[in-house]
């Protein structure tokens, strides 16, 4: 995995109003969302978003909603104007962009998909597919293969032929995957996408999406309300609090050290067992000596450690990396510690 | 003396006024007090007048009536009548040609060209048998009682009409959906043609065109019957799902590309109402339109209240109904399957 910088977000606000310049002006000056609204009747959505997006991974930004996530998302292909700040995509300003180099980031650069699918009605699955190909000039022929491709990859073999309304929700969210997928760009947007399907199928959609990525390694941008479905998907973690970043960085490393109480509370149902692993929990040294009861991987989550040991929190496992040598030692009894939900940062000091 | 003299002396008018009496003709009302050899003795406040263009005339002879403004507008429109048709004849000249070739062609093309001709085009546009035999019975039976050709004037100044309803009409639809000015300057022409009633605007046309000329009736029923598709365009690519244009944006779909690949299709159901809308305007309209040389069906239903033949009126106000539901039917019909293509 590379570890370029593909998106780059930098000082972006935004504020939705009559005269957003003037009310910037306030904020700059420290004004908050509450008095903004009241003295001057000026909506503040983004305040201040600084995060880097590296190539080839899920950026999942996360808050409930109001939180101004999807206000964020449509920043980065520009359905939205910032009213300050610079969202750099491969080194280039977006925002410095005119129409026909912003919509050749659209056809080319930037896919997207969208919570409610937002498939064309009159057109057929295919053709739905081939969106993207249709926009950039190029008849259903040349695009048939590429598309049909994709369709089977996401699973909808046979079904190329029918209308959108024909599908079920989980169905028509695939043909909104496939879309994306068949305009070939770099950078996948997701808004939502999941959120509007059940939750078996949009398990399997997750699925579906990791699976796809281990090949394709885009860049994707994650958009959720759902902690469970950030923290599976996420290799960098953004959440997002009435339009401000509160903590960002490796969703284990957050899940472990909250510096917000807003977090803490977001985490506090979290099944922790499931989803932090052996690595964010493992001691780096490793004593010599055959008092190991076995071998782990890194990667492997907690509960799957917890049913071998049978409770036992006395043992001691070696954690073998991911090219096959060791890396460190996991305590049963620092296993255990994990699973006790953690304090914001500010209130354990306070504590000690 | 009259009620309102104080009001031309307090603003010190009472010399444009003038001592002499009104120029306009005496009214009826003055002509009675005359006979009657009453003097205007001084009201009460019960029967005190409004103050109207002719009250005050009364005041002051030298004040309009409110005859002089009709006269003034019947003037004025007289006035410019000439320039106007010197440019308006040309533009609309293609109309006539295009009404004299249907009513030509659908007269005088055998019979048993015609009705087939038009049972396909139901059958395309429907793709129903029951339809197509519907049509077909109602048609033999307007040709036994002898109104064929009646009807198929009718029908062919109708199509002539609602097509260049929808050729003009549909773009002036889209221009509403994306300009909010447009939409505020054009509601209230549209408002003002919807409830004008129609004999009123057959008169300035009269003026304008000679009544043996069909543009005259092919004008009146264009602006009759053209406002639901207007309304119907802008309001059905307004309600175009927000969801779906993002996503083209998304997809950097160029404007045009939105508006034929997205927008229209999207709209094709409202679309297709305001024409079936349209169609059965032009038929209401054409009927009323015989006033001024329309032919059709409507010369009947005319000729039965003119010299109160009962029996014509009433067979010909039956062919009307008639041709309402065939051509009903079929829109909505069509209509429907555009729907269940699209549904979502």
């Amino acid at each position: 995995m590379s570890e370029n910088v593909k998106i780059s977000i930098k000082h972006l606000y935004k504020i939705f109003g009559e005269t957003p310049q003037l009310a910037l002006k306030q904020v700059y000056n420290g004004m908050g969302k509450p008095e903004l609204l009241e003295t001057y009747n000026h909506v503040l959505g983004l305040q201040d978003i600084n995060v880097d997006m590296k190539e080839g991974e899920i950026t999942v930004i996360m808050g409930l909603s109001g939180s101004g996530k999807s206000t964020l998302i449509r920043h980065l292909n520009r359905l939205i104007e910032p009213t300050a700040g610079k969202i750099i995509v491969d080194g280039e300003n977006v925002l410095k962009k005119d129409e026909n180099e912003l919509r050749r980031l659209r056809q080319e650069g930037m896919s997207m998909v969208f919570q409610k699918f937002a498939l064309l009605p009159h057109r057929t699955v295919l053709e739905n597919a081939g969106m993207s190909m249709d926009v950039r000039g190029f008849t259903t022929r040349d695009y048939e293969k590429e598309a049909l491709y994709w369709l089977d990859r996401v699973g909808l073999k046979g079904n190329e032929n029918q209308f959108p309304h024909q599908l079920s929700g989980g169905m028509q969210q695939r043909v909104g995957i496939a879309r994306a997928l068949v305009s070939n760009a770099p950078i996948m947007l997701m808004d939502e996408a999941f959120s509007a399907l059940d939750p078996l199928i949009r398990s399997d959609m997750q699925d579906l999406l990791l699976q796809l990525q281990e090949e394709l390694k885009k860049t994707i941008v994650f958009i959720t309300h759902d902690l469970d479905e950030a923290l599976k998907l996420a290799d960098h973690l953004v959440i997002l609090k009435e339009g401000g970043v509160v903590q960002q960085g490796d969703p284990q490393d957050i899940l472990l050290n909250p510096n917000d109480p807003y977090i803490v509370d977001f985490i506090s149902d979290i099944n922790r067992a499931r989803v932090l692993r052996v690595r964010s929990v493992m001691d780096p040294q490793m004593p010599e000596g055959d008092h190991y009861a076995g071998d782990i991987t890194e990667d492997e989550n907690l509960e799957s450690v917890l049913s071998r040991s049978e409770g036992d929190t006395n043992l001691d496992y070696r954690v073998i990396g991911g090219d096959g040598d060791p890396v460190g030692t996991l305590h049963m009894k620092d296993l255990a510690k994990a699973l006790v939900p953690t304090a914001a940062s500010e209130e354990r000091d306070q504590t000690l | 003396m009259a009620t309102y003299d104080f009001v031309f002396s307090t603003l010190g008018l009472k010399e444009w006024c003038g001592s002499s009496q009104s120029s306009a003709p005496t009214s009826m009302a003055q002509l009675l007090s005359k006979t009657k050899g009453e003097e205007a003795t001084e009201t009460s406040l019960w029967e005190l007048p409004f103050p109207s263009m002719d009250a005050l005339n009364k005041a002051c002879p030298a004040f309009p009536q409110s005859r002089d403004l009709t006269r003034g507008l019947e003037q004025g429109f007289l006035a410019i009548k000439d320039t106007l048709s010197v440019v308006l004849d040309p533009i609309t000249q293609p109309l006539s040609w295009f009404l004299d070739g249907a009513l030509y062609g659908m007269l005088n093309t055998p019979w048993w060209i015609i009705i087939p001709i038009l049972l396909a085009v139901v059958f395309v546009v429907t793709k129903s048998w029951k339809l197509v035999g519907f049509v077909a019975g109602s048609i033999f039976l307007l040709a036994f009682i002898d109104h064929y050709s009646y009807a198929m004037q009718t029908l062919s100044i109708i199509f002539v009409c609602a097509l260049i309803c929808v050729l003009v009409g549909v773009p002036i639809g889209i221009a509403m959906s994306r300009s909010d000015l447009m939409q505020r300057m054009t509601i209230p022409v549209l408002d003002m043609l919807q409830t004008l009633p129609p004999f009123v605007y057959l008169i300035p046309l009269i003026f304008l065109f000679s009544v043996t000329e069909s543009k005259l009736y092919g004008i009146a029923i264009i602006l009759y019957a053209i406002v639901p598709v207007i309304r119907l365009t802008n309001l059905g690519i307004r309600l175009v799902d927000k969801d779906v244009i993002e996503a083209a944006d998304a997809f950097g779909m160029t404007p045009r590309q939105k508006l034929y690949k997205v927008q229209i299709p999207l709209a094709l159901p409202n679309i297709m109402a305001g024409v079936n809308q349209t169609i059965m305007m032009s038929l209401a309209m054409v009927v009323i339109a015989s006033l001024v040389s329309a032919p059709g069906l409507g010369v009947l239903v005319l000729r039965g209240i003119r010299n109160l033949e009962l029996g014509v009126g009433l067979v010909s106000g039956l062919g009307i109904v008639i041709l309402a539901v065939i051509l009903d039917r079929v829109t909505k019909a069509s209509l429907a399957r555009i729907n269940a293509a699209q549904s979502q």
